[in-house]
């Protein structure tokens, strides 16, 4: 691209930029910041997203529960959140602006589309007749805000297009998208190339790709041409560890997890799904994976979707169902079955606010207790939690290992950040991941033998997997409470508590194969903050700041939540004091002052969203120098 | 692709005690389900599989404990998820031989969506509906094909809810063979469940069965000696459709609707519907022939050879995938398609 900026002063490069694109839920805003996602990390800056969908399909125009954002944070340096305050916003219409303002730094920049800026749409949002933001002194002399007519610019650059005036509306995104290309010095190749892929081949639409092209190009140069920037900025690339990278998303991680595992495992994966926010998409990806002998099954309900994957762990398959809260719920009493029954199965929960259909499209953490306790009777399950999207690849891996060598129901809770969440990704050889060894027993051929179904591993305390079609181990499971060792039908009551005993210590024996947990910062001292699951970036980054600050604050997370890591105790207890913040009431608070007698700190924030570092940061200060 | 090797090539003889588990069967004496039991003992002796190439799935009830007696490999499962669990085992193995046996209840309360999808979806498997018209293991309340008025523990006024119609139900969902059986009629039984079992798609057997604890004498028309030939009319594909002691009344369609005739009189033969197994339409109306207006027909209803079954699906499309040229490229599909170095 031509370095003649017009004018414009390239800036000293910028450190990280949080940048949110904001609009009407039909005005592609995903699209364009998944563009942007994609362009700055093949630009080789470390990126962190955070998609912001409202829950409805389409919400009528304008109004502000119609909008749906897209932030990104895209960086040279290791970061690990998508941002808390945002830097730069692209808003498409008033909803936009309105919703999304109040995030954005003093002086930050704001873009916005000032062609939608007129009576209806601003009265449709709810502000006061006659009030228009961009005109009001309190906001102009808060923010940099660029009236971009972009609704105008769009049409004109596309004069000539065959397409009709609402196809040729629908390009403003990538017009918008051009000039925030502009702004930050990004390439367009990546995305021109993902248009004329994906609208010119794919959809086979011509028209349209050029039109994109067209709309996108505009945008870029009326950044370039107009005088109405002062300054465009750089980030400059991270530098990440050497390899090859990509970009991906959690459940995305999630589906090449389990994939991956099965295959390691010499096994067909069997996935049985419901779809349901904000899991789907785990269930889109591996449908298309029939290639790498992956067998999906959109079952009609949940509980079929548990109740085929049992099965067909019965029958001898890696087996998987996934879902979300209210999935789980209706799952719970066929996991109690898999738990009774012995078999190896995989449940993932892709968390999202609660109680009942709650917030689909917003992130929570509070499936912890359930996924511990969410049964009836003494029902142990083993529960592991993601801490990121890349991290959710290795859960999946380590959840069918654990489920396959432990006999039992294996719970892996993600959440709806991780989820769709983007970050750059390390692709690893897969020549270097280890293979799950999984012995299916056969008959001795001895007469008079007969094959002890519950007879247990005294390692693992694992009963064998013997699969139908195995000549003479022919056996029943069932729920009922069985024999110790024959699995035969028993209401004993000595029985009973053995078995109880025995199921609840197999669990427990996992932890002899789970990774100790590693402390970040000093490994004793004065604080240690905790966390879980999609609180890994906020925490860390929290901590890595106090510590930058002088502060003696260390912080941990697990991936491990039933059973803990053998060397939790010992962590907790190197530590004064222990805050645990969870986008949730205290469920790991919880389960850690019970097991550990240790009187933890909670911050419970239940607010669809979870913390931001410098808050974080402050309310520790706060409890340290209390 | 299926995790099963198969490696013998000859079949071993088996006999019916081959398929008899060592444990003691608990049902109430008198029950209707030996029946089906030493039933399906000796229709499996016979069939060509192999004993280990069995799965039986159950649900919960008296019904359900079947599985226990059988000595394969089998799931007693949870209350209504039966279907959906031999969904899984089927997918999962494909050369295994599923076959379901439960009550009314688990099969049409709780479970009824399931087996409503297992049918629609044709999946090849065997569904023998053990229905005794009540709840017996929970000691007798209504089920879903309980009469209206029927006085239980939990309708000490009698129930207020019109049953639901099985067969009627079986047809609608999409089941590609339909048949009904008595417990008392183990030679047709044989016959019946033989080709359900043989039939490659999804069938459903209901089977009239007597709980003479909770709801002794439900079915005796039909399954009496005295009263079986004139309240019940066995089907026979090809075959005009006679019943009666006499074998002198037939079954006409008279201005679309069914019409009873006596023959030797005005009416011959001739005149009587022939039983055509591929017709779902006429399947239909036999649902509806209820006692005591109409004969319950006995035998098979309908049965669709050539729709394909949700495996066969599978495969081809399978198939057609694992042909890929990058089949089983993991590294691959990992990578994806779109990479930035890092030096």
């Amino acid at each position: 691209m031509s370095p003649k900026t017009n004018g414009a002063v390239a800036e000293a490069p910028l450190e990280s930029v949080v940048i949110r694109f904001c609009g009407d839920s039909g005005d592609g805003m995903q699209l364009a910041g998944d563009q942007f996602t994609n362009t700055s990390a093949l630009f080789g800056n470390d990126i962190a997203t955070f998609p912001d969908f409202p829950a409805e399909i389409r919400a009528p125009r304008g109004t502000t529960y119609g909008v749906s954002a897209f932030q990104l944070q895209f960086s040279s340096h290791d970061i690990f959140t998508p941002g808390d305050t945002i830097n730069a916003m692209v808003a498409m219409n008033p909803a936009g602006f309105k919703v999304n303002i109040d995030s954005v730094e003093p002086g930050g920049i704001v873009i916005v589309n000032s062609d939608e800026f007129e009576k209806n749409s601003l009265e449709k949002c709810g502000y006061e007749p006659g009030y228009n933001p961009l005109e009001d002194e309190a906001v102009t002399s808060k923010y940099k805000v660029f009236h971009v007519p972009m609704s105008r610019m769009t049409r004109e650059s596309l004069a000539d297009s065959t397409m009709g005036a609402k196809d040729i509306d629908r390009c403003r995104n990538m017009f918008a998208l051009g000039v925030a290309y502009w702004l930050y010095e990004r390439p367009l190749d990546a995305t021109i190339e993902y248009i004329n892929s994906y609208y010119g081949i794919k959809k086979n639409r011509p028209e349209v790709a050029e039109a994109n092209v067209k709309a996108l190009k505009a945008g870029y140069f009326f950044g370039e041409t107009a005088e109405l920037f002062p300054s465009r900025y750089t980030v400059a690339p991270a530098k990440l560890e050497p390899g090859t990278y990509r970009r991906i998303s959690g459940n995305e991680a999630t589906a090449l997890g389990l994939v991956t595992a099965a295959s390691k495992a010499g096994k067909q994966l069997f996935y049985g799904s419901y779809p349901i926010t904000p899991a789907s998409d785990i269930l889109h990806a591996l449908a298309r994976l029939e290639h790498m002998n992956a067998l999906t099954f959109q079952a009609e309900d949940e509980i079929a979707a548990i109740c085929a994957a049992i099965g067909a762990a019965f029958a001898g398959d890696i087996a998987v169902t996934g879902t979300s809260g209210p999935g789980l719920a209706l799952k719970g009493e066929a996991l109690g079955l898999a738990v009774i029954y012995e078999l190896p199965l995989v449940v993932v929960d892709v968390q999202r606010a609660g109680p009942s259909t709650g917030m689909p499209t917003k992130t929570e953490q509070a499936d912890l207790l359930q996924a511990m306790f969410g049964r009836h009777g003494e029902c142990p399950c083993i529960v592991l939690a993601a801490s990121s999207p890349a991290d959710c690849f290795e859960r999946a891996i380590e959840a069918v290992r654990l489920a396959v060598r432990q006999m039992c129901p294996v719970v892996l809770l993600t959440d709806g950040s991780v989820a769709n969440g983007a970050e750059p990704w390390k692709v690893p050889n897969v020549e270097d991941i280890p293979r799950i060894k999984i012995e299916h027993p056969v008959h001795a051929g001895l007469t008079g033998e007969q094959f002890e179904p519950y007879l247990r591993d005294s390692k693992t305390l694992s009963r064998p997997w013997a699969i139908p079609g195995t000549k003479g181990l022919e056996h029943r499971l069932g729920g009922l409470e069985k024999q110790v060792r024959t699995g035969a039908v028993s209401y004993d009551p000595d029985n009973h508590d053995e078995m109880v005993r025995l199921r609840a210590e197999k669990v427990d024996r996992a932890a002899d194969v789970i990774a100790p947990l590693t402390v970040r910062g000093p490994a004793s001292g004065d604080t240690l903050v905790l966390g879980w699951g999609g609180t890994f970036g906020t925490i860390t980054s929290t901590g890595d700041k106090l510590r930058a600050m002088g502060r003696d604050v260390s912080t941990a997370h697990l991936h491990h939540l039933n059973p803990f890591p053998s060397n939790l105790g010992e962590v907790l207890r190197s530590f004064k004091r222990v805050i645990i913040p969870e986008i949730n009431s205290g469920q790991l608070r919880m389960l850690i002052r019970a097991k550990y007698l240790i009187d933890a700190i909670g911050f419970n924030d239940v607010n669809g969203r979870g913390f931001f570092i410098d808050d974080l940061a402050e309310r520790i200060i706060a409890v340290m120098d209390h | 692709m299926s995790n099963n090797s198969a490696t013998t090539i000859e079949l071993p003889t088996y006999k019916a005690s081959d398929f008899a588990s060592d444990q003691d069967v608990r049902w109430c004496p008198g029950c209707g389900d030996y029946a089906v039991l030493t039933g399906i003992r000796k229709a499996l002796s016979k069939l060509q599989h192999k004993k280990e190439d069995y799965v039986f799935v159950s649900g919960i009830g008296c019904a359900a404990r079947f599985p226990y007696y059988m000595e394969t490999y089998g799931l007693h499962s949870i209350h209504g998820r039966s279907l959906a669990v031999a969904t899984g085992v089927k997918m999962a193995n494909p050369d295994l031989q599923v076959c379901i046996v439960s009550g009314d209840g688990d099969l049409l309360s709780i479970g009824g969506n399931h087996t409503l999808h297992a049918l629609r979806r044709n999946i090849d498997l065997t569904v023998v509906l053990l229905n005794n018209r009540i709840y017996g293991l929970t000691k007798g309340q209504t089920s879903p094909t309980s009469e209206v008025g029927k006085v239980t523990k939990s309708t000490p006024l009698g129930s207020v809810d019109e049953p639901v119609n099985p067969l009627a139900f079986a047809l609608a969902s999409g089941a590609t063979f339909v048949a009904r059986s008595l417990d008392v009629d183990l030679k047709n039984f044989d016959v019946i469940y033989k080709r359900a079992m043989e039939h490659e798609g999804a069938a459903l057997i209901e089977v009239y069965q007597d709980c003479n604890i909770f709801n002794h004498k439900a079915w005796f028309y039909a399954s009496q000696k005295e009263t079986r030939a004139d309240n019940t009319l066995h089907l026979e594909h090809g075959k005009p459709m006679i019943f009666g002691k006499d074998k002198n009344k037939g079954l006409r369609l008279n201005a679309g609707s069914l019409e009873i005739v006596e023959l030797g009189g005005a009416f011959t033969e001739e005149d009587l519907i022939v039983h055509d197994e591929t017709n779902r339409r006429m399947a239909f109306l036999l649902t509806h022939m209820e006692h005591p207006e109409f004969p319950e027909p006995m035998g098979v209803f309908y049965v669709d050879a050539d729709k394909p079954s949700h495996g066969a699906r599978i495969r081809e499309q399978m198939d057609a995938e694992l042909a890929r040229p990058d089949a089983g490229d993991l590294q691959s599909l990992i990578t994806g398609d779109s990479t930035w170095e890092v030096h």
